[in-house]
């Protein structure tokens, strides 16, 4: 199986740590919803088919990764980043962001 | 009833050349309705059918199977046997089930060739042995065997193994379950459905489950490719698949992830290992069968799938792990490798329950130890289903456990089921 990373290209799976199910809404911190808390650790659509999923290239450039992989044939239709649209070479944008602002 | 398979039997049938022995279950076709339809012909729905008809006397039984009978994960384990748990509601279950197996030969006058051959959990730390020794204690207390080994000992049982202090992981101890063992998983699967073909119940095979009719909240049976088929109970048994039929019903989410797991067979050796032997630093386990291959397999590969084929990143890791316990076994040619999809829990542990709709019976989350609870697994869920409420040893099974703080989970492991 390989993973095409946005930044590294075709790399093997055996770089990529699998972070899981990609479907699940962590509840705000301070939220008291139970059934909502329960939901997220416990609760999977498990689907036979496309699934989203989070990946990281740990073995490599180390972004997480929103993947759609198909659990029936593991055939991967999109990755991209879990973080905004950020492209190739756009590490620390937030921190360039903030210099560009002050300039 | 007069046993079907016996020497006298073996006899007669050779001396009238073989020509009239039954097939060991009828291809019946499906009828309107039935008392109760299991869905799943794997090894488990098989039990539960066995004892709903000879526990319960429930005989108008239909086990519906989408593919062939014994098709899935019934015949795709490494057929290990064992009762090694550490977590109470576990250890008394897996024990019922242990005390099932000793007896299933002949409860089925069927050949399981349950062999108690034993099985070893190499320890290499002196942390991990004293762990050992906790978990073997707390099986001792519940009346369990269990015994520690010292390197020696293990020497002289697993001459092959390198217990060399040169090993990568050198062995400092073992938990042995000198009952634990191995079974002819396809013979598991055929004994059971031998037994319940004779007490009444028809099993279906190519019969795929496509969706549920009901009656007002309450399932009353299912739609499928061979018809609409009714029940008064509607059991589901079918372990990596549990997701997909559970949305048929309308359950979007279940705490079950589908994985795949991977295992190995090697050509045929002159007796290598009369034991089960299991790694401790690493996940890996190895038997060897009657006909000589040697049968182990290690980790899931850790990923959503239902595609019954794995990825090289595991094959390569078990070998390495292999070759850690057993550098004698380089030039040893595996033969064939296969996968099966197991219904990982959030909590490492199996569901056995009434519901979650009315007229409906659940079980799953088998993760990757579901062979050796087949016996208790069918007797339990047989019983779940013949009494409206569950018996003593899946009490604690329930699936609402996961929200209510109640998880059974004995790796300690968390919600996270590619690690249990």
């Amino acid at each position: 199986m390989l993973i095409t990373c946005p930044y590294c290209g075709p790399r093997d799976v055996i770089e990529f740590t699998y972070q899981g199910d990609g479907n699940r809404e962590r509840p705000d911190p301070a939220s008291q919803n139970f059934e909502a808390w329960n939901a997220y650790v416990y609760d999977r659509l498990n689907p036979a088919g496309d699934h989203n999923e989070i990946w990281q290239h740990s073995g490599g450039c180390r972004a997480h990764l929103k993947v759609v992989r198909n659990t029936l044939t593991h055939e991967i239709s999109s990755v991209a980043f879990v973080r905004g649209d950020h492209g190739r070479g756009d590490h620390g944008s937030a921190a360039r962001r903030k210099a560009e602002d002050k300039a | 009833m007069m046993a079907e398979y016996s020497a006298f039997s073996l006899l007669a049938n050779a001396l009238k050349g073989n020509k009239d022995w039954k097939p060991a279950w009828r291809k019946p076709d499906p009828k309107a309705s039935y008392d109760v339809i299991i869905i799943g012909g794997g090894g488990h729905g098989l039990a539960t059918a066995y004892y709903l008809a000879k526990e319960h006397g429930i005989t108008n039984v239909a086990v519906l199977e989408k593919g062939w009978l014994g098709s899935g994960n019934v015949g795709r384990n490494t057929t290990a046997v064992r009762s090694n748990y550490l977590l109470p509601a576990n250890t008394r279950f897996y024990e019922h089930s242990m005390k099932l197996w000793e007896d299933l030969s002949h409860e089925l006058n069927y050949n399981v060739m349950f062999s108690q051959r034993g099985c070893l959990n190499l320890a290499h730390t002196p942390a991990q042995f004293d762990d050992y020794a906790r978990r073997g204690n707390a099986m001792r207390h519940l009346g369990v065997d269990a015994e520690l080994m010292t390197p020696a000992q293990i020497k002289r049982l697993i001459p092959a193994l390198d217990i060399s202090g040169e090993a990568r992981f050198p062995v400092v101890g073992g938990l042995m379950q000198r009952r634990a063992g191995t079974a002819r998983h396809d013979a598991v699967a055929w004994g059971y459905a031998r037994g319940a073909d004779r007490r009444g119940v028809d099993i279906i095979e190519n019969c795929e489950v496509t969706g549920f009719l009901r009656d007002g909240d309450r399932i009353s049976g299912v739609s499928t490719s061979r018809g609409d088929i009714r029940a008064k109970k509607v059991a589901v048994a079918v372990a990596g698949s549990t997701g997909r039929v559970m949305q048929l019903a309308g359950i979007e989410t279940m705490p079950i992830e589908s994985h795949v797991l991977q295992a190995f067979v090697t050509e045929s050796l002159k007796p290598f290992i009369d034991t089960v032997v299991t790694f401790g630093m690493g996940h890996f386990y190895m038997s060897q069968s009657d006909k000589g291959g040697l049968i182990y397999g290690g980790d899931i590969d850790g990923y959503n799938s239902y595609a019954q084929r794995g990825n090289l990143p595991i094959v390569d890791e078990v070998m390495s792990e292999m070759l850690a316990l057993f550098p004698g076994l380089a030039r040893v040619r595996m033969l064939r490798s296969w996968g099966g999809v197991c219904d990982m829990s959030m909590d490492g542990s199996p569901i056995i329950t009434t519901g979650p709709l009315p007229g409906m019976y659940l079980n799953c989350g088998w993760c990757y130890g579901g062979f050796k609870a087949t016996p208790a697994s069918g007797w339990c869920f047989a019983w779940t289903i013949a009494k409206d409420q569950p018996h003593d040893f899946n009490a604690p099974f329930t699936l609402d456990r996961f929200h209510r703080g109640l998880v059974i989970d004995d790796k300690g492991q968390g919600a996270n089921p590619r690690l249990h």
